[in-house]
């Protein structure tokens, strides 16, 4: 792992301050995983009966929805970890 | 060695950019050879042996001596491109080939397939893959066997590893066989053979350097293959050259044919029976399959190993982004598919004269087994019950029924083939290197030179490739229901002590271990009771769910176990800590051996 330079020395409560963030951003990503993957296929019944070009809403979004917000979750979960990681000084080179 | 990798890295997109150009080149050329008069028994065998020998190229092209090459790829694999690698890796015969044609039959209920094969990816990408690329080992068995500081939880993990991977290998050769043979005209015992050689040149001589450019390859082929045919029978009915939005109009059409035809259950119509009425079975069903799917997604170590491949930390994190990218342009197409074909069906096949039907549907009820005409009444029209369809064949016909010439069923059969074969390399290399590495290097010959390691990793590859397509040969029973047990497998044996030996420091090699062991038990338990000893359901859960058991009581367990055991020691939890951190290196525990 040479690329990565020596040990990282990060002072005790820097490196807590650190990982409160990070799980926090976890928390909300999971929160809106289980809010897209259950909590909306859960009403999917009355969701159906509003329809959008064609589309029942429950159907849609368990056909489309929830996947376009995995794919963003991901995304702004790379993107806001990074602010993180530079924030703390602990991004890699 | 190196700086000829580097320029390759530095190309990847005008290689792979005319790579994508030569292949339309090609299919546009057999076309106009079609229109010439060539036979469909030449064009399917100039698909199959064309595309094999590409793959073969480019796995012999990666050939390597080096260990960290072999492993991991060396570790410079673009994001962008793991995500495409990810993809072919991921998406399987039975994404490519089944499951629009389960979404036809189960409608709303097949949609916690769609949910559940991609909603994990948050879960890889949040809790799992930066933490496990900065680990920076070559296998998930190893990430328990120094976290959980000993033999036993690598040892565990390699038995989950193996019994997920290993029934899901199976069943992909199995697929790769069926291809084969009908688009060979082949006998199938002869076909999988075929098939083994089209899997190991990929993966023998480059391990997962080779894997990874061919799987790009592979992904390349079968999206297009995918969309092709849906796209060109949108555009020619509906003027809309985007399935995706095209078929909402569709499932209007569906519904007022579903009135017409007195259906019970609704094409888009939630958690109900047979009968159309509501029900908790089905409601309970569908989020217990949506969580086992995703959990297990985060759980496969063919998947997650992908995530060690990357430059850095960083890139582990986009790369998951791209991946589900990539997953989710074939993913909420497969809906579509369903779709279209529904209406076909509903608008030119059912209650028409038996002696008029389409094209396809004569052609395809010639083939033994996918599509059945049963004139039950003699009244000489084909009647809804009259007609069984077989799930397979809607993405197979998909091209006749979109009056597209024979060439392009070529193309998706082509597809299929990349779609089987990228995801038995990508698991072959799992169950190999686990095996190669965890179990002979590290606990059997820890002095090993590294030429010895490469060849008993090759060794064993062909050895686990053999024994896996003999499985496959004797067709056994039940094979999709197979390739569902390795999610819940996966689930509940890994996930528990994947996620808090990252997230919960007090987790102790104990706890781990109890968990996995509890967490893995219950769920075989589960499934082999209730599949082969007529066990009752509990809670009205179907086995492909198993995991659903099987997963809190490894959390609970560990938790529980871990707090009656010592906390780990201060080294460990400082090696936690630099796992955590994207910058500087691991702090080792003393004693832990690491490449």
């Amino acid at each position: 792992m040479a690329e990565q330079g020596k040990t990282l020395d990060m002072a005790p409560a820097k490196r807590e301050a650190y990982w409160r963030k990070t799980s926090r951003l976890m928390w909300i990503i999971m929160a809106l995983w289980v809010f897209f993957s259950f909590i909306i296929p859960a009403f999917a019944v009355q969701l159906n009966s509003i329809v959008i070009f064609g589309f029942p809403l429950g159907f849609y979004m368990a056909a489309q929805g929830s996947l376009i917000s995995y794919v963003v979750l991901c995304f702004w979960n790379a993107s806001a970890q990074n602010r993180i990681d530079q924030e703390f000084g602990v991004a890699e080179d | 060695m190196a700086t000829q990798s580097k320029r390759f890295v530095d190309n990847l997109g005008k290689i792979y950019g005319g790579y994508a150009g030569g292949f339309i080149g090609f299919v546009i050329l057999l076309a106009i050879l079609e229109q010439m008069g060539v036979s469909n028994r030449i064009i399917g065998y100039c698909f199959v042996f064309l595309t094999i020998g590409v793959y073969a190229y480019i796995g012999i092209l990666s050939r390597t001596s080096e260990l960290s090459e072999y492993y991991v790829a060396g570790r410079v694999v673009p994001p962008f491109f793991n995500g495409m690698a990810t993809g072919a890796d991921w998406m399987s015969a039975a994404s490519f080939i089944s499951m629009a044609g389960g979404l036809y039959l189960a409608g709303y209920g097949g949609l916690g397939y769609v949910l559940g094969w991609t909603g994990g990816y948050v879960l890889v990408g949040v809790l799992l893959a930066p933490y496990l690329r900065k680990f920076g080992q070559f296998t998930v068995p190893d990430f328990l066997g120094v976290r959980y500081e000993g033999n036993t939880a690598r040892v565990c993990g390699v038995i989950v590893l193996f019994c997920a991977s290993f029934t899901y290998i199976v069943a992909q050769t199995f697929g790769i066989g069926i291809i084969t043979s009908r688009f060979l005209d082949i006998p199938f015992e002869v076909a999988i053979f075929v098939g083994l050689l089209g899997i190991l040149v990929c993966s023998m001589l480059g391990g997962m350097r080779a894997v990874t450019w061919t799987q790009v390859a592979q992904y390349i082929i079968l999206i297009i293959a995918y969309l092709t045919p849906v796209v060109w029978l949108s555009f020619k009915l509906y003027g809309n050259p985007i399935p995706q939005l095209a078929y909402g109009s569709v499932l209007q059409q569906i519904s007022q044919f579903e009135g017409a035809l007195g259906i019970l259950k609704p094409h888009a119509a939630a958690y109900v029976d047979a009968k159309g009425a509501f029900s908790w079975v089905e409601f309970n069903n569908f989020w217990a399959l949506v969580l086992t799917l995703m959990i297990g997604t985060a759980s496969l170590p063919h998947i997650l190993m992908r995530y060690f491949t990357t430059p850095n930390v960083r890139d582990a994190r986009t790369s998951v982004g791209w991946s589900i990218f990539f997953i989710f342009l074939l993913y909420f197409t497969a809906p579509a598919y369903a779709a279209f074909a529904k209406l076909e069906v509903y608008s030119n096949v059912i209650g028409q004269p038996i002696a008029s039907l389409p094209a396809w549907v004569q052609n395809w009820s010639q083939v033994g087994g996918l599509l059945t005409i049963k004139d039950a009444n003699s009244d000489g029209i084909l009647q809804l019950g009259e007609f069984i369809i077989n799930q397979d064949i809607i993405v197979l016909s998909m091209p006749e029924i979109a009056g597209l010439p024979y060439v392009i069923s070529g193309l998706v059969a082509a597809g299929g083939l990349a779609a089987a074969l990228s995801t038995a390399d990508g698991l072959l290399l799992a169950i190999a290197n686990a095996l190669s590495h965890d179990i002979y290097y590290k606990m059997i010959d820890p002095k090993a030179t590294t030429v010895r390691r490469l060849v008993v990793a090759r060794v064993l590859l062909v050895a686990v490739a053999l024994v896996a397509a003999a499985v496959a040969g004797t067709r056994p029973a039940g094979i999709i229901q197979m390739v569902a047990w390795a999610f819940s497998l996966a689930a509940a044996g890994l996930f528990a002590p994947l996620v808090l030996g990252i997230w919960w420091k007090r987790t102790t090699g104990a706890g781990a271990i109890a968990g996995m062991i509890v967490g893995f038990g219950v769920c075989a338990f589960y499934l082999v009771g209730t599949r082969y000893f007529d066990m009752p359901l509990w809670f009205g859960i179907r086995n492909i769910s198993s995991a659903l058991f099987g997963l809190p009581l490894a959390f609970l367990v560990t938790w529980v176990v871990s707090l009656m055991t010592a906390p780990p020691s201060r080294e460990m939890q400082d090696f936690v800590d630099s796992i955590r951190v994207p910058r500087g290196e691991l702090a080792w525990v003393k004693g832990a051996v690491h490449e």
